[in-house]
């Protein structure tokens, strides 16, 4: 990593904060939280130096890391933090500012997550067989896993017709307009 | 006694084994589930990360729906579970982001552990142990979403939970000692992120033999899912063979009551129960 380490005006982490609700300049990097993180070996940024860069204000390192899209959302970091910092939070905060930037650096999570809200727009459930469908024609993976797919229907342990709910429509409008710019905080 | 029962997506499509045999328990412990009339997903792993208003607006039309009666609301599903209780938190302290915050609120939300256990139950269960799991090493799994966060579980021990542990053993089993209860399976990433799911959920397999376990027992659908369907591919991975059937609680303790039922769900396992079954003489 080549890039300086210069802090900016603090609005970065103004901003994470405010959006998130959590104060992430409280954690005095006492690396609970990654010690714990079952995914830490396949972030390209650890959760505490994550923490660091955003008390740095540096945005786009932070919002274009696979990190924040690797995350498992296991809770085990807020869990452990001896300052209550919940970063599985922040973490969620992070991506939808990534998404906002449009700096996305896995875009197939992104994908799979707008496939199952989109399912439940559709039924009001989520109808598995079709998201996965949905979701590999989408990200062209449709030949991974697709012998776990037959085993898993042969198995009948995949339903091949949605079920539908009568409040779809109530359930629709709970879902659009989509990403409220208020946040909320615990993980809601 | 009845109660309210919430089932989610999982339990009716790929989990549709956990949903039957916790009919089949419930009901031969004289309880009746009333499954909510017209209930709808509850965001799961998804809506919390591009939608938080929707992640809490979800679930708070399941838990309004139940809040008719005034039953507790048993849902078996770990991440229905998980979006409930942190909808219920939400609302606690922030009652006036929904005109219904109390009723909501008020609604006491179980899981299937929480039922199992409680006195009047867990004496009915004693009594009807026709086939007590002896000498049957289980590893009790939990996973990530019926312990954390715990200020919204409310979970006394998030780190060690003991509620599988106790289970087991009054089933006769013998619950094995190991530090990976809580660990996750890598949920969440099942479809975008298969390889990690493969190295957590092989951690947890190996040490689950490690200890000496024979089955791995877990309360949750995705859990069971991802250990269950990635087991064989584990296994070619790293040359390597656990042999351990990936079991629900409810079907142990099906098991344990001789439930004619239980038959006809082995065949939905990837990893066969069965010979482990028979070996311990807990199958014909
Ligand atoms: S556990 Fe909390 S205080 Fe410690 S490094 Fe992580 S976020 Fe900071
Ligand atoms: S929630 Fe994410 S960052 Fe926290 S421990 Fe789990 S995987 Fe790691």
């Amino acid at each position: 990593m080549t890039m300086p380490l210069r802090p900016d005006d603090g609005s970065f982490l103004a901003e994470v904060e405010r959006l998130s609700e959590v104060p992430v300049s409280a954690c005095f990097h006492c690396q609970k939280c990654a010690n714990g993180c079952p995914v830490a070996y396949a972030m390209d940024i650890a959760p505490t130096v994550l923490i660091r860069l955003m008390q740095l204000g540096q945005r786009a390192r932070v919002l274009q890391s696979e990190t924040i899209w690797v995350c498992a959302s296991c809770i085990t970091c807020s869990t452990r933090c001896p300052n209550d910092i919940d970063l599985a939070h922040v973490m969620d905060t992070l991506r939808r500012m990534s998404i906002r930037e449009g700096s996305v650096s896995l875009p197939h999570v992104r994908t799979f997550h707008e496939a199952f809200l989109n399912a439940i727009r559709t039924h009001g459930r989520v109808h598995e067989l079709e998201l996965v469908t949905r979701y590999k024609l989408k990200t062209m993976t449709f030949f991974e896993d697709m012998k776990l797919g037959q085993e898993m229907l042969l198995r009948g342990r995949m339903r091949f017709l949605p079920e539908r709910i009568k409040g779809r429509k109530e359930v629709r409008d709970m879902l659009s307009p989509p990403p409220a710019r208020s946040e909320t905080k615990s993980a809601l | 006694m009845n109660v309210n029962y919430f089932p989610g997506c999982t339990l009716h499509g790929t989990a549709h084994d956990f949903h039957d045999s916790v009919v089949a328990v419930f009901k031969a412990l004289g309880i009746d589930l009333l499954e909510l009339e017209d209930w709808n997903c509850c965001g799961a792993s998804s809506a919390h990360v591009l939608n938080p208003e929707a992640a809490r607006k979800l679930p708070a039309r399941n838990l309004l729906i139940a809040s008719a009666s005034r039953l507790p609301l048993l849902t078996p599903c770990a991440a229905c579970f998980h979006r409930l209780k942190l909808c219920q938190d939400h609302l606690n302290s922030r009652p006036e982001d929904h005109p219904d915050a109390r009723a909501i609120s008020a609604v006491e939300v179980v899981h299937v552990n929480d039922l199992l256990l409680q006195k009047e139950i867990l004496d009915i269960i004693g009594q009807r142990i026709k086939l007590p799991l002896a000498g049957l090493k289980a590893v009790p799994y939990y996973g990530c979403l019926t312990v954390r966060p715990p200020r919204a579980i409310r979970h006394p021990r998030p780190e060690d939970p003991m509620e599988m542990d106790r289970l087991l053993s009054l089933l006769g089993a013998e619950p094995v000692n190991w530090s990976y209860k809580t660990d996750c399976c890598g949920g969440s990433l099942a479809m975008t992120r298969p390889d990690v799911v493969r190295r957590l959920s092989g951690k947890l397999f190996e040490a689950a033999r490690e200890a000496g376990g024979e089955v791995l027992v877990t309360c949750c659908p995705m859990c069971q899912a991802n250990l269950d369907m990635r087991e064989r591919e584990i296994e070619r991975e790293t040359n390597t063979s656990f042999e351990m059937p990936v079991m629900y609680i409810s079907e142990l303790v099906a098991i344990a009551m001789q439930l004619p039922e239980t038959r006809t769900w082995w065949r939905k396992h990837l990893v066969d129960p069965l010979p482990m079954l028979k070996s311990k003489g807990l199958a014909a």
